[in-house]
């Protein structure tokens, strides 16, 4: 979609709901969610070392899942890909630098775009030591391909994350490198991920004040609910929230954030609107069986309102867009972070996506400033 | 204390009987499952989703002296009827048939269950009501079990726990449903699992606390599923209770459940209307644990279900989700605690209309 489609489009809704918008110019976007990969596995070859190499090409990635080709839930789009996404020359969706600056960067107003490489990684591998070395590699990959080329683009940290020490090797061996934003893990990891196991990740990163991001996905060997294996995609995709709410349940009330005070975590792409909810469950419960958590000092809510951040995509859209706004408020407008998950068919508009009826300011706030403030951008 | 009582004619929607122990089943079983028993030394099939001495397991005042609760009618009749007024109550019994591997087995316990059900409490009390507990272990027994014990109209719907062996809209269930369907039995997806699987997606928790907290998951999964499978296609007549679910996480669940089908309809195309539109219909929630921090979150919650004709009235006896004696919040308008407590219970479950209770008198 080039600029000037999107204008003209922006032209028509400003038309259609005049006096609901309140945008009448375009401002920059720091983009927590941008999906880059390899135009083919070979682009990793030269930060992996043979052995690993040769594993790589012999055996693949191997997640806790039975597919060797695509995906155990077929997606509904090629690569799960916005269908102008894809490189003229052919070049898989956000592989492309050059391609991805025209059709992304620039049209979007994109003043920084966080990287979340989801795949391949390596992250969550049966094979520990793959997993270290394969992080590693994307690791140096995302510098060499993406943040040093275009300064636009900030990088994540992926670690081999069910083995705390060695993910916290890599975490110091990177946390010098300004490039790099964030730590990244999958929401599925094996076990909830506020066991102490990978508490080591957590003090790595609370340590060089890095923020932990968790990005649903991943194969933790588990179904997406305790009731089973669902049967469509789309019930593996809408679980993807649930896997959230498991995330940030196991790390307040494991005491995580009581322990790591100076920890940030920010919950990606499972959009926002379970987290008041939540936060009263956790609440409602814990002022009768707190007794059970002492990690958990004080009421759950208190942490996540004051540790957890949590980007906007995919965004809910209910029937009545005051209902979003109100759920907006209930988690607080210096928490919410704008994302688009470029290049995925759910991509979320900067122009269009957030609610009619925003305040500005805050606006301004969900679009840019709470990640500038968060990750110490500019 | 007139101020602790509700509406005349109020139904508690979840209340819990609790089996005392193997030996008051025994009887109920046949005689190769009683020689079984004591050959075994089957000790029996309480569940870890409540254990007995756990806080949420029963209140406080509600124990006896061996810490125990509604074991019997003679509670229940204090505690709720003589206490709030209640005009009726409906069991689900939790005892933790759902957790055995030999379906036989697990029919045979269910068969015992229902039948003490019937015998020990519905038969003791006219404003007892139950739901027939189901042998889901196999799909083919619990339609047997529907079949053994529809025709008495005090057993008002079907239980099946929120974590069983697998989603339930799947295909396996459709035979339950239908016989759910034809004798106008809602379908209770309670709180609870068989524990087949860890109860969420990233593994087992490490608190009975967390484990309670998760099992809001569940209950979207199993509104997913039953919804993504066309199961209201194929039994219009439907209704699904959840229970003991919380309510708070509806909302914004279906906003994202309706998205997403927006975005990937083409997957499951014979779903035709948001999914939003569909749980109107066809789902209702029990009340207790209010889970809103308060009066006016609630109302914002149900005004964004859209419907008011979605709750039921519950205390969730004798489980410890309140203090006091405000088994529904004080806060709810005088209109709004009418429906919950009698005007959407007599909608959802045709059978209470159909035997007299002793709240009608």
């Amino acid at each position: 979609m080039s600029l000037d489609t999107v204008d003209d489009v922006l032209v028509e809704s400003r038309s259609e709901a005049r006096s609901e918008r309140q945008r009448p110019t375009r401002s920059t976007i720091v983009d927590c969610d941008v999906h880059p990969t390899v135009r083919t596995a070979k682009d990793l070859e030269p930060y992996l070392a043979r052995r690993w190499w040769d594993h790589f090409t012999t055996y693949g990635l191997r997640p806790k899942h039975g597919n060797a080709t695509g995906d155990p839930y077929p997606k509904a789009q090629p690569r799960a890909a916005r269908r102008d996404s894809w490189a003229p020359n052919g070049d898989q969706p956000g592989s492309n630098l050059a391609f991805m600056r025209e059709n992304y960067l620039d049209p979007y107003g994109v003043e920084c775009g966080i990287l979340s490489p989801l795949n391949p990684t390596g992250q969550g591998d049966q094979n520990i030591d793959f997993s270290i070395a394969m992080t590693h590699a994307v690791n140096d990959w995302q510098l060499d391909v993406f943040t040093r080329p275009e300064p636009r683009f900030k990088a994540s940290i992926v670690i081999p994350y069910e083995d705390g020490e060695a993910s916290a090797r890599e975490i110091e061996l990177r946390a010098g490198t300004r490039d790099f934003a964030q730590v990244l893990i999958l929401t599925r990891t094996s076990e909830p991920i506020g066991k102490r196991r990978y508490w080591p990740i957590f003090e790595a990163a609370a340590h060089h004040g890095l923020p932990v991001a968790l990005h649903v996905f991943g194969y933790s060997g588990h179904p997406v609910s305790g009731t089973g294996w669902p049967s469509y995609y789309i019930e593996e995709m809408t679980g993807h929230s649930a896997a959230c709410q498991a995330a940030v349940a196991s790390l307040v009330l494991e005491g995580v954030f009581e322990r790591f005070p100076q920890l940030k975590v920010v919950v990606i792409e499972g959009g926002f609107g379970w987290l008041p909810s939540l936060s009263w469950r956790l609440d409602r419960h814990w002022q009768k069986l707190g007794a059970e958590v002492p990690g958990c000092r004080r009421p759950p809510s208190e942490y996540i309102r004051e540790q957890l951040w949590i980007t906007t995509q995919p965004i809910e859209e209910p029937e009545d867009p005051a209902d979003l706004i109100q759920t907006m408020e209930w988690i607080g407008w210096d928490r919410l972070l704008f994302a688009t998950d470029y290049p995925h068919w759910d991509f979320d508009d900067p122009m269009r996506a957030l609610p009619r009826g925003l305040d500005p300011a805050n606006r301004r706030k969900i679009e840019a400033e709470n990640a500038r403030a968060l990750f110490k951008l500019g | 204390m007139t101020e602790a009582r509700l509406p005349a004619g109020t139904i508690d929607c979840d209340v819990h009987p609790v089996v005392p122990g193997i030996a008051a089943l025994v009887p109920y079983l046949d005689a190769y499952w009683q020689e079984m028993i004591d050959v075994r030394g089957i000790e029996g099939f309480e569940s870890r989703a409540y254990p007995p001495m756990a806080p949420m397991s029963a209140r406080a005042d509600w124990r006896g002296p061996d810490g125990r609760a509604a074991e019997s009618v003679e509670p229940v009749r204090r505690q709720l009827f003589d206490r709030w007024g209640e005009g009726g109550a409906i069991l689900n019994c939790l005892y933790g048939v759902q957790t055995i591997h030999d379906v036989s087995l697990a029919a045979a316990m269910a068969r015992a269950v229902n039948d003490w059900l019937a015998a020990e409490w519905l038969d003791a009390d006219p404003r007892l009501r139950a739901s027939i507990v189901l042998p889901l272990q196999s799909p083919e027994l619990a339609v047997e079990e529907i079949e053994r014990r529809a025709a008495d109209k005090r057993f008002v719907q079907v239980l099946a726990l929120v974590m069983g062996e697998q989603p339930l809209g799947q295909r396996t269930y459709w035979p339950v449903w239908a016989a759910a369907e034809r004798h106008g039995l809602p379908v209770a997806i309670h709180t609870g699992s068989a524990y087949r699987r860890a109860v969420t997606a990233l593994g087992w928790p490490t608190t009975w606390l967390e484990d309670y907290v998760d099992q809001a998951q569940a209950f979207q999964a199993q509104v997913a599923s039953l919804v993504s499978h066309g199961v209201f296609n194929k039994f219009p007549a439907l209704k699904v209770v959840l229970s003991e679910s919380g309510i708070t996480w509806l909302p914004a669940f279906l906003w994202r459940f309706s998205k997403n089908w927006r975005g990937l309809r083409i997957e499951i195309p014979w779903v035709e209307r948001p999914p939003i539109e569909i749980v109107r219909d066809h789902f209702r929630l029990t009340l207790q644990p209010v889970d809103a921090p308060d009066g006016a979150t609630f109302e914002r919650i149900v005004d964004q279900l859209g419907s008011d004709e979605m709750l039921l009235f519950s205390t969730d006896y004798p489980h410890w989700q309140f203090d006091g004696d405000q088994p529904m919040p004080d806060w709810l308008p005088a209109g709004t605690r009418r429906k919950i407590a009698i005007d959407n219970p007599r909608a959802t479950y045709p059978r209470l209309g159909e035997v007299p209770s002793g709240g009608d008198r």
